[in-house]
């Protein structure tokens, strides 16, 4: 991929943590925040502005979820799997993006417009089963909803 | 001046609330009164499934279902004259004692003059006045135990880490609610983020911390931006940096964001997370308490004990102590959900039974299904039964039952949910969130799912059952940390109580709640079919086929067992065995 402020972006965000220990989750965050996911030339450009082995910002990358190596779709498509979800329905909400969108869990579709997460509880158990696209929360979702909330992504478009 | 509190659970203020929102302000400042009432978005009212939802305060009415039609009505009576509207009021089941949650919709939660105007930092004042070991006495007189889960006295851990000689000591508070199911945390620091940072800063003084850190979830941003914020004010207004109130202490504090690791709720993996390494847990000892971050010795509290903390030092040890039971005292805050009418955080005294909780304030199971048990204490607890929903909520009381009290998520369960299914989505997690560090987790874990896999497609043997107890036991003895000495919980908790559908399973290998697809078999009642057709238009494989004289038929060689027949039905005629 190619970021054209790259070494100026990663400066900025390595110069803000210096000098704090245990920085790194820190700066990754605001690397993900940035750019969406963490580009693995910016991860090499945090190795070497910060003098960090390449090894010890991945061993850190590929133990949290949070953290996305590649880059996510147009929309992410969040669906929430906690404990009030599941008993809900939401594994067939899951079930039913997956045969329309024909994407498994982390992946994104062929034209880059969705990506399908599944996340453990989104925090707002009373509106289960929870989908969310980007920030836009679906509450009480049925089976036969979620055509119409990829629809209306769709559109946007 | 009123408050009129909108509820907004989602933070994203959907197209129906922000007209309300703004039908309110303009109708407010049509009539002149827009200096009488301000309308404020709160994100829990603690009423769901019920519309819109709008409380007014100081009266503390209720309305649901609010329309914009209804504006008129409750600002005449209720702003101006402080009468009910009672068409749209709603009648709360006073079970409920609000300490932890006392400021939530009650307050602007970025207003810290607000939260002054509330006796906010009176706490703090009372603490630096009276002097660390005055402090830990007042904590040891309130009784308050952790309320992340393990239930350890609060003042003893202070106490250790108090003794240990040194200067640099640290305060972390843990929010990284990963339980799924729960956000009694999300909503504490989104609400009252102020009373978590009083409570930290009193546990800095009274272990000799100077440094506190905020350890949150990146999935809650709100959570993140409110803590930050009030950081920010209480540095501009002297409560945190140097010589706070004039005091001689000093305390500083900083966030730091999890990313998405359920172990890092564990003490150890926590703080590994906090020093930008990967969240694997440590053997112990050493505690924390002595030897923790940065080697360290370190206090780490959950966010509702720090919201506890603020309001003891405030009110008094001694009065705190009063409410609950003997060994849990005050409050506990538990996130009602699943199959529960009305679903949301409910805060009881400790000793509230669970038929309280689940029916007198819960009101009963969604659509009056029949209930099978309640879930407390997450991936890490159990399930218990009908028989002992008479009994009160503590630590000790809910441990005998094989649960635990957790950090407060509590899930209601009915007929139509298999306790093996339920089982397997609860080790699955754990499974999933394992580390990877020691063996009996990373291993034991992924055995005993592939049994249960194994179990609910049919494929059972007897043994089966003896191998999980084996390895539950394995786990339970030899994990490193709490996520896989408690893994097993769930699993040993189904198969004390509901023994029976693990039989069921295994040796009939049928579904009692019709839960797993395999062992479900779907056909069509002839007498009853009316020839609508509606579950063969529902059938993704096309496995139903008839017409209006024959009536219908399933190919028991296509079906595939998903259900949608069952549940389109509407005249009751596919039947489910």
């Amino acid at each position: 991929m190619v970021v054209e402020n790259l070494q100026d972006d990663v400066k900025t965000v390595v110069d803000r943590w210096k000098g704090k220990e245990g920085n790194l989750i820190m700066v990754l965050h605001d690397i993900q925040d940035r750019y969406g996911y963490v580009p693995r030339a910016a991860a090499l450009e945090v190795s070497r502005q910060s003098g960090m082995p390449l090894a010890r910002i991945y061993e850190v990358l590929t133990f949290y979820n949070y953290f996305k190596l590649k880059a996510p779709g147009k929309f992410n498509v969040a669906v929430c799997l906690g404990t009030a979800c599941y008993l809900k329905g939401a594994p067939a909400l899951i079930e039913e993006i997956r045969d329309i969108l024909h994407v498994n869990e982390g992946e994104t579709t062929k034209d880059g417009l969705f990506h399908l997460q599944i996340v453990r509880c989104l925090g707002c158990c009373g509106l289960a089963p929870v989908i969310t696209v980007d920030q836009k929360v679906y509450s009480a979702v049925k089976k036969s909803d979620v055509m119409g909330i990829i629809a209306e992504h769709s559109k946007t478009i | 001046m009123k408050q009129i509190l909108m509820q907004d659970t989602s933070g994203t203020l959907k197209k129906e609330l922000r007209d309300l929102y703004v039908s309110f302000n303009s109708h407010l400042r049509d009539n002149g009164l827009a200096d009488k009432a301000q309308v404020v978005l709160v994100s829990d009212i603690g009423v769901h499934n019920k519309g819109m939802v709008v409380k007014v305060l100081p009266e503390g009415f209720i309305y649901i279902n609010v329309q914009s039609t209804h504006i008129a009505d409750i600002v005449a009576k209720t702003v101006v004259n402080g009468a009910k509207v009672d068409a749209l009021a709603y009648e709360r089941p006073n079970k409920q004692m609000r300490i932890v949650l006392r400021h939530c919709g009650i307050l602007d939660p970025e207003s810290i003059e607000d939260y002054i105007a509330h006796d906010g930092y009176q706490g703090l004042a009372n603490a630096l006045a009276m002097g660390p070991e005055k402090v830990i006495e007042e904590m040891k007189k309130s009784g308050l135990r952790g309320r992340g889960g393990a239930g350890f006295p609060t003042w003893l851990k202070w106490n250790l880490t108090r003794a240990v000689k040194g200067e640099a000591k640290y305060i972390i508070c843990n929010g990284d609610e990963g339980d799924p199911g729960a956000y009694m945390d999300r909503s504490v620091l989104e609400g009252d983020p102020h009373a978590v940072i009083e409570g930290m800063v009193i546990g800095g003084f009274a272990v000799g911390a100077r440094n506190g850190i905020f350890y949150i979830r990146a999935e809650y941003p709100l959570a993140v931006a409110r803590i930050q914020k009030a950081i920010d004010v209480c540095y501009a207004k002297g409560l945190l940096g140097k010589d706070i109130f004039g005091s001689g202490f000093d305390f500083d504090v900083e966030i730091r964001l999890g990313a998405g690791a359920f172990v890092c709720g564990e003490e150890t993996a926590l703080i590994a997370s906090v020093e930008g390494l990967r969240g694997y847990p440590r053997p112990r000892p050493p505690f924390p308490s002595v030897k923790g971050l940065w080697d360290k010795p370190t206090v780490i509290n959950n966010v509702e004990t720090l919201a506890n903390v603020s309001y003891i030092l405030f009110k008094g040890g001694e009065a705190f102590g009063k409410i609950g039971i003997e060994g849990s005292t005050g409050t506990k805050v538990f996130a009602l959900t699943g199959k529960v009418k009305n679903s949301g955080l409910v805060e009881v005294p400790m000793g509230t039974t669970l038929r309280e909780i689940v029916f007198d304030i819960g009101g009963g199971v969604f659509e009056n299904r029949a209930i099978k048990a309640i879930q407390t204490g997450g991936p890490s607890g159990g399930m218990i039964p009908q028989e002992f929903f008479d009994t009160p909520v503590g630590y000790e009381s809910l441990q005998k039952l094989g649960s635990i009290m957790g950090s407060g998520g509590m899930i209601v369960m009915d007929e139509n949910d298999c306790m093996v299914d339920i089982s397997k989505f609860y080790l699955g997690f754990c499974v999933d969130e394992s580390c990877g560090k020691c063996a009996p987790c990373r291993i034991g874990g992924v055995q005993m799912l592939e049994i249960l896999k194994k179990i609910t497609q049919g494929k059972g043997e007897l043994d089966d059952l003896e191998k999980l107890s084996e390895i539950a036991e394995a786990m339970q003895r030899a994990s490193l940390c709490g996520l896989g000495q408690t893994a097993a919980n769930p699993v040993l908790s189904t198969m004390k109580y509901f023994g029976m559908e693990y039989e069921k399973h295994v040796i009939n290998k049928k579904c009692p709640a019709g839960k797993c697809a395999s062992l479900v078999q779907y056909s069509i009642n002839k007498e009853r079919c009316t020839g609508c057709g509606l579950c063969a238009r529902n059938c993704p494989v096309n496995a139903i086929s008839g017409d209006r004289q024959t009536k219908y038929t399933i190919d028991m060689a296509k079906c595939i067992g998903c259900g949608n027949c069952y549940e389109v039905c509407k005249f009751g005629a596919v039947l489910r065995q």
